[in-house]
C-alpha cells in the first residue's frame, strides 16, 4: 500500500505540494479531484520520480519501501505506473518493441525470464483484444500520429501489459468519448484486486460512474482539503469546489 | 546464431569499458621504411608483384599528388599530417599471399576469431552442404594493414562466375578488367587523398559480377589496422555487369593508440544496364580517447557510377568510429532512369569530428536519388552533413529527395547541415527536408517511467531516430550496427 506523509515538493523553487497526507490501502482505488493548478499532476510526477520536481519535505512509502529514494525505473520495477496526461511521442520506436523492452526490464529486475518477441506479441494481442483496441496500435510508433483518444487508450494498453501494483492515472479520461471512457475504466477495473491500488486524477464524475472509487480526495493549493466516499465526487459535480477552497476565491 | 551477432557478443566480452576493439596483435611485420617517395612506391609495387603498367599508374598519381594542396574546406580541425612520418607498407611476415587458410598465421586467425569474423570455411571444408533454411553464408575478404590475409568462399563464388579476391591479386590475374575500370570512376587526381591512395594503395577487394548473375551470397571485407605509425590505403573496385546484383559489406576496426593514424581509402563502383550494387559500411575505427587523443583520420573517397540504364547504386553507412571522418559516398547517375541512394547514420561522441554526406550527380534522363542522413552528436563532438545534388541540363525529369535529421545529446556538441543544390534542368524536382532535435527530458522520463534504464531509453530513442537507415542494412549487419550505436553512446547522457 501507498503511504504519503507530509509531502511537499516544488519546481524551479516554486512550492506546489504543501504537505500531503494520504494512505491508499492495497486493493483500493482513490480518486483525486480538485481545481486546475492544485498540484494533482505534480503529485503523479513526484510519486513516479520525475527529476525536475524537488521533494522538500515528507516521506512516501510503497509496500514498506521508501519510494523517494528510488530512480524512476526502479519505481516502475516496484510496480508504479503513471498514465500520462499528455503521452509522449517516440518517433521510429515501435510500440510493441517499446513495451517488450519495458516489460522485460521489469521482469529482469524481479529475476523473471524475459519474453521473446513471439511470447510478447501473444500477450500484447490478447490485452489489445480485451480492451477492444486494434492490433495495429502495437505496430505503430509510440504515440506518433495518434489522436488524443488513441494516446490515452495506448496508456491503458501499456498499463494492462505491464500490470502495475499502483497505477496513477492523470486525467486519462479527459477528451475521451463515452466508449473510450469505458475502455479506460474497464482497463483499471480488470486490474482491480487485493494487490492493486490506483490513484485516479480526474475532473469528471463520468469516469467514476464506471470506475467506482473507494475514496475521493479533493486537492487544493497543494493540500488535501476534503476526503470522503464516492458521494463526494457527485456532490462536487453539483456544487463545485467553491466551498472547499476558501482562499482561492 | 548469425555471425554478426556472435561478432558483437565476442567483442563486447573483450573489455567492459570504452572502445572494445582496441587490442593489438603481436605479429612480426614486414615494414617499409617511413616516408613517401618514388622508391617506396616502387617497393610497394614490387612487393605486390605488379605489372609495369600498374607501377606507372601509381607514379603518375604520385606526381599529381605532389602538386595538390591538402583540402581545408571540411568542418574539421587537426594538426598538420606529416606524410613523411608514416609507413606506407606493413604486412604480416611470412608469405605475401597465403594460398589457403592453413598457410595463414595462426595469430592472425586468432585475432579475427577474437573479432568474431567467420573466416574459416569450416562447413565448406568439411563438405557439409549449408542448410537450406539458413541464411546464405557471407564470403569474407580480410585485410590486415597492407595485405589481404584471407578470402573465403572463393570456390563457391567462382562457380557462378563471380570474382572476389584481393585487388593486388586481381591486378595480376585479371589485368584487363582492372586496367579498364581502376581510376575510371575516381580519377587519380580527383582529390588530394584519392591521389595519395592511387600512389600507395596496398590492398582491398576486387569484385566482378558477370552479366545476369545475382551474387549467391553477401560479400564482405573486414579491414583492420594493426601496425603503429602506419597508414592504411585500401582500394576497392566492384563491377556489376548488365543485369547483375551484388550486396557488399565492409567493417573496420583498429587498436587503441595515442597517436593518430591515417586511413585514406578509395572505393569505385560500376553498375551497367539494370545492374544493382548495394554497398553497406559499418565503420568503427578507433575514435580516440575521452580527451581527444589518438584515433583514426578517416579520409575516404567512395564513388559509384551508374553507367547503364536503370542501374542502381545504394550506399548505406553507419559511421561510429574515427577521430575525424571525411567521407562522401557519391553516385554519378549517367544511365537513363538510373537510381542513386545514400542512407547514413553518423554518430560522434567525445571529441570526434565528422564531415560526411554525399554527392548525387544527375546526368541521365529520369535519374532519381534519395538521401537520408541521420547525424547524432554527443559529448564535445561536431557532426556536419555536407551534400551536393547537381542536376545537369541532360537530366530531364530527374528527381531527388533529401532528408537530413540531426539529433543532439547534451549541450556541448554541434550539428551542421551544408546542402548544395544545383539544378540546371527546369523539369527536375529537388526536395530537401531538414530537422534538428534534442533528446527531450520528457521522452527519457516516459521511457524510464515504463521501466527502462536511462541508457536503454537513449538507445531506444536513437535507434528509432536511425530506423529508416538501419532498415536498409542486411539483417545481420543491422543487429551489429544497433549494438554498436549503443556502445558508442554509452555514458553520453547523465
Amino acid at each position: 500500500m501507498l503511504q504519503i506523509r507530509g509531502l511537499a515538493a516544488s519546481i524551479n523553487e516554486k512550492p506546489i505540494l504543501r504537505g500531503i497526507d494520504l494512505t491508499v490501502p492495497a486493493g483500493e482505488v482513490h480518486a483525486i479531484m480538485g481545481p486546475n493548478g492544485s498540484g494533482k499532476s505534480t503529485l503523479g510526477y513526484v510519486l513516479s520520480g520525475r527529476e525536475d520536481y524537488v521533494v522538500t519535505a515528507g516521506t512516501v512509502t510503497f509496500n514498506g519501501v521508501d519510494l523517494l529514494g528510488m530512480k524512476p525505473e526502479e519505481r516502475a520495477a516496484a510496480g508504479v505506473f503513471l498514465a500520462f496526461q499528455a503521452p509522449i511521442e517516440l518517433p521510429g520506436v515501435n510500440n510493441a518493441n517499446f513495451l517488450r523492452t519495458a516489460l522485460n526490464a521489469i521482469r529482469r529486475s524481479h529475476g523473471e525470464s524475459e519474453l521473446d518477441a513471439v511470447q510478447f506479441l501473444k500477450l500484447a494481442r490478447a490485452e489489445a483484444k480485451r480492451l477492444a483496441m486494434p492490433d495495429d496500435m502495437l505496430r505503430r510508433n509510440v504515440n506518433v500520429g495518434f489522436s488524443g483518444g488513441e494516446k490515452k487508450r495506448n496508456e491503458v494498453l501499456q498499463m494492462a501489459i505491464l500490470r502495475p501494483k499502483l497505477a496513477i492515472l492523470d486525467e486519462t479520461d479527459s477528451g475521451l468519448d463515452i466508449d473510450a471512457l469505458k475502455i479506460v475504466a474497464d482497463g483499471v477495473n480488470a486490474l482491480r484486486g487485493p494487490d492493486f491500488s490506483a490513484l485516479v486524477i480526474t475532473h469528471h464524475q463520468r469516469l467514476l460512474d464506471h470506475l467506482v472509487p473507494n475514496r475521493v480526495h479533493v486537492l487544493a493549493q497543494g493540500r488535501i482539503v476534503r476526503s470522503g466516499g464516492p458521494d463526494l465526487a457527485r456532490d462536487l459535480e453539483k456544487s463545485g469546489y467553491a466551498g472547499l477552497v476558501p482562499e482561492a476565491a | 546464431m548469425p555471425a554478426a551477432t556472435e561478432t558483437i557478443d565476442t567483442v563486447q566480452a573483450l573489455a567492459d569499458t570504452g572502445y572494445k576493439w582496441g587490442f593489438e596483435t603481436n605479429i612480426e611485420m614486414d615494414l617499409a621504411p617511413k616516408g613517401l617517395n618514388e622508391d617506396i612506391i616502387r617497393l610497394i609495387s614490387e612487393r605486390k608483384e605488379e605489372p609495369s603498367w600498374m607501377l606507372d599508374w601509381r607514379l603518375k598519381a604520385y606526381a599529381a599528388w605532389l602538386k595538390m594542396p591538402e583540402p581545408d574546406w571540411a568542418h574539421v580541425t587537426h594538426p598538420p599530417i606529416d606524410y613523411q612520418d608514416l609507413h606506407y607498407y606493413a604486412a604480416p611476415k611470412k608469405k605475401a599471399g597465403p594460398k589457403s587458410l592453413d598457410e595463414v598465421d595462426p595469430e592472425l586467425l586468432a585475432m579475427y576469431e577474437k573479432l568474431g569474423i567467420p573466416l574459416k570455411e569450416r562447413a565448406i571444408l568439411a563438405g557439409v552442404e549449408p542448410d537450406e533454411n539458413e541464411r546464405p553464408p557471407i564470403a569474407v575478404d580480410a585485410v590486415f594493414d597492407s595485405v589481404s590475409v584471407a578470402t573465403t568462399f572463393r570456390e563457391t563464388l567462382s562457380k557462378s562466375g563471380v570474382i572476389f579476391c584481393p585487388i593486388s591479386e586481381a591486378v595480376r590475374d585479371h589485368p584487363d578488367l582492372v586496367k579498364q575500370y581502376i581510376g575510371s570512376v575516381v580519377p587519380v587526381a580527383d582529390n588530394f587523398f584519392a591521389a595519395l591512395n592511387s600512389a600507395v594503395f596496398t590492398d582491398g577487394s576486387f569484385v566482378y559480377i558477370p552479366k545476369g548473375v545475382r551474387c549467391p551470397m553477401e560479400l564482405s571485407t573486414y579491414f583492420r589496422i594493426n601496425a603503429r605509425n602506419t597508414g592504411q590505403f585500401e582500394r576497392t573496385l566492384i563491377i556489376a555487369e548488365a543485369g547483375s546484383h551484388v550486396s557488399y559489406l565492409e567493417g573496420c576496426t583498429a587498436p587503441q593508440r595515442d597517436e593518430n593514424q591515417l586511413h585514406a581509402a578509395v572505393v569505385e563502383l560500376v553498375a551497367m544496364d539494370d545492374a544493382s550494387i548495394k554497398y553497406s559500411t559499418v565503420q568503427n575505427w578507433y575514435p580516440g580517447d575521452a580527451e581527444g587523443r589518438g584515433g583514426i583520420y578517416n579520409f575516404v573517397t567512395k564513388r559509384g557510377a551508374c553507367r547503364g540504364a536503370r542501374s542502381k547504386i545504394s550506399w548505406t553507412q553507419v559511421e561510429t568510429g574515427s577521430a575525424i571522418t571525411w567521407k562522401y559516398p557519391s553516385c554519378l547517375l549517367l544511365g537513363e532512369d538510373s537510381v542513386g541512394e545514400f542512407y547514413s547514420v553518423a554518430v560522434t561522441t567525445m571529441h570526434q569530428q565528422a564531415d560526411t554526406g554525399t554527392k548525387m550527380i544527375h546526368v541521365g534522363k529520369g535519374s532519381t536519388s534519395t538521401i537520408v542522413s541521420k547525424g547524432i552528436s554527443a559529448g564535445k563532438s561536431n557532426n556536419t552533413y555536407r551534400g551536393l545534388v547537381r542536376i545537369l541540363p541532360s537530366a530531364k525529369g530527374a528527381r531527388n529527395h533529401t532528408q537530413c535529421d540531426s539529433l543532439l545529446i547534451g549541450d556541448q556538441c554541434g550539428a551542421h547541415t551544408v546542402p548544395y543544390i544545383e539544378s540546371r534542368n527546369p523539369s527536375a524536382k529537388v526536395e530537401h527536408e531538414a530537422t534538428t532535435s534534442k533528446i527531450a527530458e520528457d521522452q527519457l522520463f516516459y521511457c524510464r517511467q515504463r521501466g527502462l534504464s536511462e541508457e536503454d531509453a537513449v538507445n531506444l530513442i536513437v535507434n528509432g531516430f536511425c530506423k529508416e537507415v538501419l532498415k536498409e542494412l542486411p539483417m545481420e549487419f543491422a543487429v551489429e550496427a544497433q549494438k554498436l550505436l549503443a556502445v558508442s553512446l554509452e555514458g553520453s547522457v547523465g
